[in-house]
């Protein structure tokens, strides 16, 4: 690695020195005006961070409630509450803003550019977001308008009609879950456009878009699903505030309206989501395996074009969520093979990742302990997936807790261990000090543990007859045993994920010095200082080849010499 | 050096970053005919499903004189990105103007539709399905061609204090494509509304 760094010297750029000097004040309007990309994507990530913590309250709440039968620890009321703010948190105010956090700190870095596109909607997309988590956790305090205490919102995070009518939901908890996920989707829309546009128009001079790293690729993918799939749920949202403070009758089934569109409407948004959610995911894992198998990825045009069919018929799978709502028989066959589909490019990832692995000599970091882990669940998250895309077998056990199990296999299993995976590979670049080892080993392998506890039994349960979303459970079903073994999982997950956060901030104190390049790795942000400067870059890179750092460290064996 | 030495080679770069405020705009326009779409999807969806009336076929008229203007403003607008291009800013200002206007004409004769509506007819947004779903969609189109008109018109001002000049001529060619947005939605709302599902 010194051989590489040598040849790296000459672009280096020295830091300017720390702002520690500066007072808390002025560093404080620094963080709040600054329209840099990497300072937004920081803001992204921290502020997910902190709703990760409130989110997992919730779901903790729900364990606590749930592991014995007949338990009085919250009321029906608060549980309705703690299911439906744990669901619209997690995704509206965990996944999106952490996976966009990265995406803005990373895709102008690794496609040598300086800035996103549009700097200062960058700026207002991420403070609109902010706005839709604050407004969406002020309905504790101001949920039903004047009258005394407040209430969250608790029609359940796809708030189903005719529950959300004004009949059945009195005061205003709803309607702050519509503005909050409204007003947040504008800061979507902003953030995809801008990634969108600055992978399309800011690449530095010989970056193809077939030598795009495959993370700039998954993104750019990302970005065109999210323009397409969370107006539709800004239509919907509009079209229920029109029912319910102008008299409108979309969803008013008394009047005409059909309660059975917003479903079709909510999962015209809802599945796609996933895939939104899930593709930043696998662009985590096709950046790090290879740098830890030592190996270029495997089948790179072939993760491109399994990127873009996924992307494709995931708009066309959403109504395997409405099975068991009674749909004809030619609809039932088109969302079964849709959705079977959609684990045929699947499939092709996953082989290729593990082309990837295959032969190469791996080094089993923190990073890759969490793609391996990220490999075995989310394959298993993809099988109980082609089980409930079977109509038949939905029939039995759609809203059961073997679907609770199935979703967050994906979320949980596949998505969050990619983000922690993320969270230490780049933590050196973004803090420039090295997280602790050893924490990190303890922090894989306890929340691996409390993962399977919780998940793993969580099916069976389901499969036992527990329907998903109820406050408590009478003894003597076989659920108990199962439930227990659940909440005790969480216990352990709890556990990694305070080690996680202390690894980061005693890591930021009191870390070693990380270094430009401390994995030896392949992509253009290691080529600059870390954290790297305002401007990315002294002088604007030329490359020549997908590893354009490869080139840089190898000049007697370039890649640019063979693709 | 050894990157910085290469000859630069032959990049695929079709979209320089001068191009960026049209890929974006490209984006918003994706992302606004999602909304569109599923306000027309409901629109079809309910036509003919009122429990009660007024039906479409009792009451609209088919707003010609509105639709010429719209899409002339089209034409218009056309006509002043092509003044500006070439540095002339007193012909800009004139088509830009018109461009108001034309896009007035439709909003105003907009209002005189749904005055007519409420208070001879008597369908509002509450009185049926079909007057929820048309005041809707109409109405979703009808605030856009008001934040058209805004944005025209702070143009315009800028354009009547002398800030306007040749190079800003590829901002006002992205404004354009939203106006040119607004006025292609229309034909699928005139469609729908007034054709497809009386």
């Amino acid at each position: 690695m010194s051989n590489a760094e040598s040849v790296l010297k000459p672009t280096l750029v020295t830091m300017p020195p720390r702002e520690a000097t500066k007072p808390l004040f002025d560093r404080a309007h620094e963080w709040i005006t600054t329209v840099d990309h990497k300072r937004l994507g920081i803001l992204y990530i921290v502020y997910a961070l902190v709703f990760l913590v409130i989110g997992g309250i919730e779901a903790t709440i729900m364990r606590i409630q749930l592991a014995v039968p007949h338990a009085h620890f919250v009321s029906p009321q608060v549980f309705n509450q703690m299911f439906t703010m744990h669901g619209t948190t997690m995704i509206f105010f965990v996944a999106m803003p952490v996976l966009f956090g990265f995406a803005n700190y990373f895709v102008p870095l690794m496609i040598g550019a300086r800035d996103m596109a549009f700097p200062r909607l960058n700026a207002f997309s991420f403070w609109m977001s902010a706005l839709g988590g604050i407004i969406l956790y002020f309905s504790f305090l101001g949920g039903s308008g004047l009258y005394g205490a407040g209430s969250a919102p608790d029609v359940g995070w796809f708030a189903y009609a005719p529950l959300t009518s004004p009949a059945f939901s009195l005061g205003h908890s709803t309607d702050y879950w519509i503005i909050g996920l409204l007003v947040s989707g504008v800061g979507s829309i902003g953030t995809t456009l801008n990634i969108a546009t600055t992978v399309l128009c800011m690449r530095c001079p010989g970056m193809t878009l077939g030598r795009m790293p495959l993370f700039a690729w998954l993104n750019l993918v990302m970005s065109g699903l999210v323009l397409v799939v969370v107006s539709p749920l800004t239509a919907a949202q509009i079209m229920l505030l029109v029912d319910r403070y102008l008299g409108g009758h979309f969803f008013d089934t008394q009047a005409g309206g059909s309660a059975v569109l917003w479903m079709h409407f909510f999962w015209i948004f809802g599945h796609p989501e996933v895939y939104v959610l899930i593709i930043p995911a696998f662009a985590f894992i096709s950046e790090i395996v290879p740098v830890f198998s030592r190996k270029p990825i495997f089948g790179y045009s072939i993760m491109v074009a399994a990127t873009v069919t996924i992307g494709f018929i995931s708009l066309g799978v959403w109504a395997h969520h409405m099975f068991t709502v009674g749909m004809t028989s030619y609809g039932n066959a088109f969302f079964v093979g849709s959705t079977m589909a959609i684990s045929v490019p699947t499939g092709i990832k996953i082989f290729n990742w593990l082309g990837t692995l295959w032969g190469g000599k791996i080094v089993f970091k923190t990073p890759m302990l969490f793609c391996i882990g990220f490999l075995f669940q989310f394959l298993i998250a993809g099988l109980t997936g082609i089980m409930l895309a079977a109509a038949p077998f939905d029939w039995q056990l759609g809203n059961s807790y073997f679907v609770v199990a199935h979703f967050h296999y994906v979320i949980v299993g596949g998505i969050l261990f990619a983000l922690f995976a993320a969270f230490y590979y780049w933590f050196p670049k973004m803090s420039g000090k090295m997280y602790d080892e050893t924490l990190g080993k303890w922090h894989f392998w306890l929340f691996l543990i409390g993962f399977h506890l919780t998940f793993d039994f969580m099916h069976i349960p389901g499969v036992l007859g527990m329907p998903r979303r109820i406050y408590t459970y009478e003894p003597g079903r076989g659920w108990e045993i199962w439930n227990l073994i659940v909440s005790i999982g969480m216990l352990f997950q709890i556990i990694g994920v305070l080690i996680f956060v202390w690894n980061l901030v005693w890591s930021y104190f009191k870390g070693k010095a990380a270094g430009n390049d401390p994995w030896d790795a392949w992509t253009l942000e290691w080529s600059t200082a870390s954290p790297p400067p305002e401007y990315n870059f002294a002088t604007i890179p030329v490359v020549r080849s997908r590893r354009p750092l490869w080139d840089l460290k190898h000049p007697e064996d370039p890649d640019w010499k063979y693709e | 050096m050894a990157a910085t030495t290469l000859a630069l080679p032959p990049a695929e770069m079709p979209l320089p970053q001068e191009y960026r405020g049209h890929v974006g705009m490209w984006c918003l326009i994706i992302a606004e005919s999602a909304i569109f779409t599923i306000f027309v999807v409901a629109y079809l969806y309910y036509a003919g499903k009122s429990l009660s009336g007024p039906t479409p076929a009792e009451v609209l008229h088919v707003p010609w004189f509105n639709s010429v203007c719209l899409f002339a403003s089209s034409f218009t607008i056309v006509m002043a990105e092509r003044a500006i291009v070439q540095g002339k800013t007193r012909p800009f200002g004139i088509w830009w103007l018109l461009t108001i206007a034309l896009g007035a004409i439709f909003i105003l004769g907009t209002a005189r539709e749904w005055y007519h509506l409420i208070y001879d007819d008597g369908l509002t947004i509450s009185s049926s399905l079909f007057g929820t779903t048309f005041y809707s969609l109409v109405g979703l189109h009808a605030s856009h061609v008001i934040i058209g008109l805004t944005g025209l018109s702070i143009i315009m001002i800028c354009t009547a204090l002398g800030y306007v000049k040749q190079e800003h001529a590829p901002r006002i060619e992205v404004f354009a494509m939203y106006w040119h947005f607004v006025d292609a939605i229309w034909v699928v709302v005139l469609t729908v509304v007034y054709f497809v599902a009386r």
